[in-house]
């Protein structure tokens, strides 16, 4: 790494600190139902909402109640969107005469939506009319956002509240979080977006003619509005199908780094958000610096072997041996590596450079942040709730060696906790894992691959991690528009949305009821150094040494071959 | 009862023949972890038996010796329980011999008596015991006062006064009278006595689960899935990349992932944990109030026998103007040669160490004390002496001899009440001579031991029925944070119930009936042997001792019982990684030679990189059971600084540990020839 990385590396993590707080303040006060800034513009349009949805704002909803309302809300947002893609040819705002769309594909595309993931088995600007991308897709960018982030937000209070029956209530959450987080971060958002460059319009696409003389078509849209979303939501899902990489989605240097920056920044404030709530600053920081720590330290890796690249490359004449392809010129190797670490950091799934062209440990980084469940700021909401859940193993676990019964923050941490988290683990594992079998295994799965062996694998596994992780980003080379991976695929992510907030609901459902017991010199510390390191090992003991295996026969197994010089066709 | 040591022969033996037994399924599915080992090794089994058949001489030597170390393991942990329970039913067999079938004497309403075996005793029955017969059954003095023999139960072989009313009326089936005769009221039915809940206690018949324990199992359970799914896929994986992995290669994968060590060690933990508060004549009524002991934030102690030596005793005199300290010691120690309590003594024991020698002349006449007068004394002849509080000796002498009392004497009552002591003035023939200090004394060492459970981040409370003045000096001298002075029964439970709204864990010590309240209310409630039936009831654990100090040993039982859980628990999830490093490597050779830089522990050869793998796993269990039996080196210190060590020793070492065994025994096996 250049001495400009580390200086904008560093500019990068001071950026994100200096949001942190104040967006965890005004989140805070948000989701209380406290005045703020925009409240007095606000609160009419809220309470007019209310109003029209039959919402009583004041009721206090269990668990249970929270949980199926957010279903059935998410399975009408999916029903909805299918139906749109199903019909897309007979809709408006169909410019460029996009065709009828698949069933398993819509299937696919809707779930995805609907699940935060984003993962795209076709490319959007040869298949998706506008009506399609703004109403069908750009929808559930914000849905599935505040989805996740009403989760987190019930977890901490279920965290936060003393011998309380409800978590609070699921419509207030959902629309709090899109009327005063959301739309205004977004609204700024995108109008920054279009001073970078970004184009923002209804146009039928234009047909040029290239300075080489060839024909070119080039796609039109409204990109800015789309990308602000996508990437505050951590959704990734992009307007074209090279995503981040295309000069629409991202024109300039400093969109780049202000894209990265706002992928981070609502799991960022969350993290202070929980720290506030419960009164414990000193613990939200704690949580904050592992995830920092875990995140330089897989850019830094990522991007150590992007330079050193293929040692092959020098033995055939290149002036240097790091790793360009697959990576935008414009971006460098740094910015690609950051991109790649922070898109899968958290659960967005944006890319500006292909994974699938990385060296086999630079894609281990992107690969291993997936299966930690994307916890390092993570998914807008499902961050925090991910990191939650091995923040109560690491209490479970480490919390009997003071000699208490475990507790967080003053909650006794017992098996009806203990059984939520591991449910959802071992589906986790169960999703990655067993659809990776399958796949592997399946010639339906296998004729997607473009290779062989080892990196062959490493796609499959790949696919299989981004969906249930619901990141959304892939190793390009697989073909993933056939029934079989689009319907399994399409599991996969279901299995990783809704079986992971259900558990944690019930886990804030549990929490709530308990009594607070005050923490003192003899219970556990949950800030600190000494709970930071423990924290990260039981994410790495129990996270990565769970796909440890697979990740052996992928991208470490493809490490060594590389490093002795083995070839594959 | 006897302290064994850990590798005690006698308990060896059943141990061994209880370690095959415990192979039955039936047992294993108790516990998750060890059953999918079971499973495992009867899977590798019968890949051995195939191996034979088909006369693949290297390969059947291969899952043979995988097979039989898996076996081994299943053994280790069966060994492991068997071990804390043989403990455990050697203190029961001790005690069975004191539930023998006795003869009763019933008493009926009418008067009349009748023998019945003790068997036939149903509660609310009447029996008289006299010297030298056993008490039938567990009961309550109604009658008499009798010296009873309690060895049976509590090993302690004193005598023990058990008398009708008041707080020492509860008896014990089994125990003997030794004088005298009572009668008592059955208070249990058979088969329901306490000792019969002490031999369940001790035999782990009844012992259930606790919650924290259940909640582990749930929780190595589903590492156990996890890890399932991990090694099930793998063989997938390997086809795809053309590898064929063997089942006793995967069986041994999956038994070094899961959790194996704290899964075999998790129930022998909790069973000696039980032994080791039963060692100290401790009896807990259910393994809950164990892991209770281990929570608790506030400890109440009662200041009389607790933390001070039960009575007052006189500690100096104050004489007034005019009189030497050796007169007011004579006049005092005259004045109590008749006082037989505690405090009557002390005073007569502090003028002798005084060297003053105090004799009562023939035809003294005694004034005890009186509730009326407050003041006790004697008149010789002419010569009249009392010693009381300062109100009563103040108009004593006011009417004697319409004297006052000199501002010297005032002085020293103040300065004796400020320091937390009781001051007694001593007068003579209607003159105030001097003033005795009586002071609680604090037991030696106790104020250490506050200090200790500070570090622990508890708080000690102490209840007395002292007045505020003397409970805060008293307070300041024997180190505890705070007081209840003044308390009554209804405060104690009070005070317990404000700090569990506060989301705090009490724990305390009673024997009285009054306490019972307290007791019941309380987290943890140590209830004195000595005590009444009632409190008996009330409490969650009994002292043989009746020491009501050994609460604090219960608490660090209860912590150290949690600590052992926990840091083999962290240490066996740490090992995992070494194994990883040493099998993927091991699975892959022939294919993916690549990945043989992972093999960093420089294995000789795949399979006996596998097979050093599951022979450490299985070792490491019988390496570790003194220690789960022992439980982990407690030291009272901050939740920080006992975490600090810990993840050190257990999850640090975890790491490391395994990397050097595996490649010891790898070394050996080789040098041996295994593989």
């Amino acid at each position: 790494m250049t001495s400009q990385d580390y200086i904008q590396f560093a500019l990068f993590v001071g950026m994100l600190w200096l949001i942190t707080k104040p967006l965890g303040i005004y989140m805070a006060k948000v989701f209380d139902g406290t005045k703020t800034f925009l409240s007095p513009l606000l609160a009419p349009v809220e309470k007019l909402i209310y109003r029209i949805l039959g919402v009583n704002p004041n009721e206090d909803q269990a668990w249970t109640r929270y949980s199926i309302h957010l279903l059935v809300f998410s399975a009408i947002g999916c029903a909805f969107t299918y139906a749109i893609l199903r019909l897309q040819h007979h809709l408006p705002l169909n410019p460029a005469g996009m065709g009828v769309i698949s069933p398993h594909l819509a299937f696919n595309t809707a779930m995805s939506f609907t699940t935060n993931t984003n993962w795209q088995s076709y490319s959007g600007e040869s298949t998706m009319s506008y009506l399609s991308q703004m109403v069908g897709l750009t929808f559930h960018n914000f849905t599935s956002a505040a989805v996740g982030i009403s989760v987190a937000v019930a977890l901490i209070r279920g965290i936060s509240r003393k011998e309380a029956k409800g978590i609070g209530n699921f419509w207030v959450d959902l629309i709090r979080c899109h009327l005063y987080v959301l739309l205004p971060l977004c609204i700024v958002y995108a109008v920054f977006l279009i001073s970078q460059g970004m184009i923002q319009n209804f146009s039928s696409y234009v047909d040029v003619t290239t300075l080489e003389g060839a024909k070119q078509t080039i796609a039109q849209g409204p990109v800015a509005s789309q990308v602000a979303i996508k990437m505050l939501g951590t959704n990734g899902g992009g307007f074209f199908n090279a995503n981040a990489a295309h000069p629409y989605e991202n024109p300039t240097p400093l969109s780049n780094f202000i894209q990265m920056l706002s992928i981070f920044s609502i799991g960022s404030a969350l993290v202070y958000m929980l720290g506030r709530k419960v009164k414990n600053l000193k613990h939200g920081w704690a949580v904050w610096v592992t995830m920092t720590i875990l995140f330089v330290g897989g850019v830094l890796i990522a991007a150590h072997y992007e330079y050193q690249g293929n040692p092959a490359y020098t033995q055939l004449g290149c002036s240097t041996p790091a790793n360009m392809e697959g990576k935008e010129t414009r971006f460098g190797i740094f910015n690609s590596s950051l991109f790649a670490t922070v898109t899968t950091d958290a659960s967005c799934g944006a890319v500006n450079s292909m994974h699938d062209s990385f060296t086999p440990m630079g894609g281990f980084v992107p690969l291993l942040n997936i299966m930690l469940s994307e916890i390092i700021f993570g998914g807008v909401g499902s961050g925090l709730y991910g990191m939650l859940s091995y923040i109560l193993l690491t209490v479970f676990i480490a919390g009997l060696m003071v000699g208490r019964t475990p507790e967080y923050l003053g909650k006794k941490i017992e098996g009806r906790e203990i059984k939520y988290v591991m449910f959802s683990m071992i589906i986790f594992a169960l999703s990655i894992l067993g659809f990776a079998a399958w796949g592997s295994m399946d010639p339906a799965g296998l004729a997607g691959l473009s290779n062989p062996v080892n990196h062959g694998f490493s796609k499959i596994l790949y696919a299989y991690t981004s969906a249930t992780g619901n990141n959304g980003s892939a190793f390009a080379g697989l073909n993933a528009n056939t029934p079989f991976w689009n319907l399994t695929l399409a599991f996969a992510m279901y299995f990783g949305r809704f079986f992971m907030m259900i558990p944690m609901l019930a886990v804030a459902g549990s929490l709530a009821k308990k009594r607070i017991h005050p923490g003192g010199e003899g219970t556990f510390p949950v800030d600190g150094a000494l709970f930071i390191a423990l924290l990260m090992g039981v994410i790495i003991m129990v996270g990565a040494l769970t796909f440890f295996p697979a990740l052996a026969l992928g991208p470490i197994a493809e490490h060594f071959e590389m490093l002795q010089g083995h070839f594959f066709k | 009862m006897n302290q064994s040591s850990i590798w005690n022969p006698a308990l060896i033996q059943p141990a061994i023949r209880d370690a095959f037994k415990k192979l039955s399924p039936r047992v294993q599915i108790k516990n998750p972890v060890m059953f999918v080992v079971e499973i495992g090794s009867a899977l590798t089994s019968i890949s051995f038996v195939n191996d034979l058949i088909h006369g693949q001489g290297r390969e059947a030597l291969f899952s043979g010796q995988i097979s039989l170390w898996l076996w081994f393991t299943v053994l280790f942990a069966n060994f492991a329980e068997a071990m804390a329970e043989g403990r455990g039913k050697a203190q029961a067999e001790n005690l069975k011999k004191a539930r023998l079938e006795t003869e009763a004497v019933l008493k009926n309403k009418d008067g009349s008596t009748k023998k019945v075996p003790s068997s036939q005793l149903r509660k609310g029955d009447v029996v008289v015991v006299i010297a030298g017969n056993i008490i039938p059954a567990d009961g309550t003095v109604i009658d008499g006062v009798a010296s009873v023999d309690e060895s049976a139960i509590t090993g302690e072989s004193a005598p023990v006064i058990r008398e009708s009313g008041g707080d020492r009326s509860a008896v014990t089936g089994g125990t003997m009278v030794l004088s005298d005769q009572i009668v008592v009221q059955i208070t249990t039915n058979p088969g329901e006595s306490f000792l019969d809940r002490m031999i369940a206690m001790v035999e782990g018949a009844v012992r259930q689960k606790t919650p924290n324990e259940i909640a582990l199992n749930i929780l190595l359970a589903g590492l156990t899935i996890v890890f399932l799914l991990a090694t099930v896929t793998l063989k997938p994986f390997a086809m795809y990349a053309n590898t064929q992995v063997s089942l006793a290669i995967l069986v041994s994968l999956l038994v070094c992932l899961i959790p194996t060590t704290i899964g075999g060690l998790l129930s022998a933990i909790g069973i000696a944990g039980m032994d080791r508060l039963v060692q100290r004549n401790v009896l807990a009524m259910s393994g809950r109030a164990v892991e209770a002991a281990g929570d608790i934030d506030v400890l109440l102690l009662d200041k009389t026998g607790t933390i001070t030596i039960g009575n007052r005793m006189a500690t100096r005199f104050y004489p007034a103007q005019g009189f030497t300290e050796k007169e007011v010691a004579e006049v005092a120690a005259i004045a109590s040669l008749s006082d037989l309590t505690p405090e009557g003594r002390s005073i007569v024991t502090l003028a002798e160490k005084m060297g003053v020698k105090a004799q009562l002349s023939p035809g003294a006449e005694i004034v005890p004390f009186t509730a009326e007068t407050r003041m006790s004394g004697v008149n010789v002849g002419d010569v009249s002496i009392r010693k009381g509080a300062l109100d009563s000796v103040k108009n004593w002498i006011k009417t004697t001899s319409k004297g006052t009392i000199p501002p010297e004497v005032d002085e020293a009552v103040q300065i004796i009440a400020k320091q937390g002591g009781t001051p007694l003035v001593v007068a003579k023939n209607g003159k105030a001579i001097g003033v005795i200090q009586l002071k609680d004394i604090v037991k030696p060492g106790i104020r250490d031991r506050f200090e200790r459970i500070r570090a622990m981040g508890i708080t000690t409370i102490m209840i007395t029925g002292d007045n505020q003045l003397t409970a805060t000096a008293i307070a300041a001298e024997a180190g505890v944070d705070d007081f209840l002075a003044e308390a009554k029964p209804e405060d104690k439970l009070r005070l317990i119930k404000n700090y569990q709204a506060e989301g705090r864990m009490v724990a305390m010590s009673g024997d009285g009936t009054n306490d019972a309240p307290a007791l019941a209310q309380s987290d943890v409630g140590l209830v004195m042997n000595t005590g009444t039936q009632a409190a008996r009831e009330a409490g969650n654990m009994i002292d043989l001792d009746s020491d009501p100090t050994k609460i604090i040993e219960i608490v660090e039982i209860g912590k150290q019982l949690l600590i052992t859980r926990g840091s083999l628990t962290t240490f066996s999830i740490a090992n995992d990684v070494a194994k990883y490093f040493a099998i993927i490597p091991a699975i892959f050779a022939a294919t993916l030679p690549a990945l043989g830089a992972l093999n960093i522990m420089g294995l000789k050869s795949p399979q006996s990189a596998v097979l050093s793998a599951v022979i450490f796993n299985a070792l490491i269990i019988i390496v570790l059971v003194p220690l789960a039996l022992k439980g982990v080196e407690y030291r009272p210190q901050s939740a920080s600084k006992i975490l600090q060590r810990n993840v050190l020793v257990y999850g640090l070492g975890g790491v490391i540990v395994p990397f050097i065994g595996i490649k010891i025994i790898d070394v050996i096996i080789n040098a041996v020839g295994l593989v």
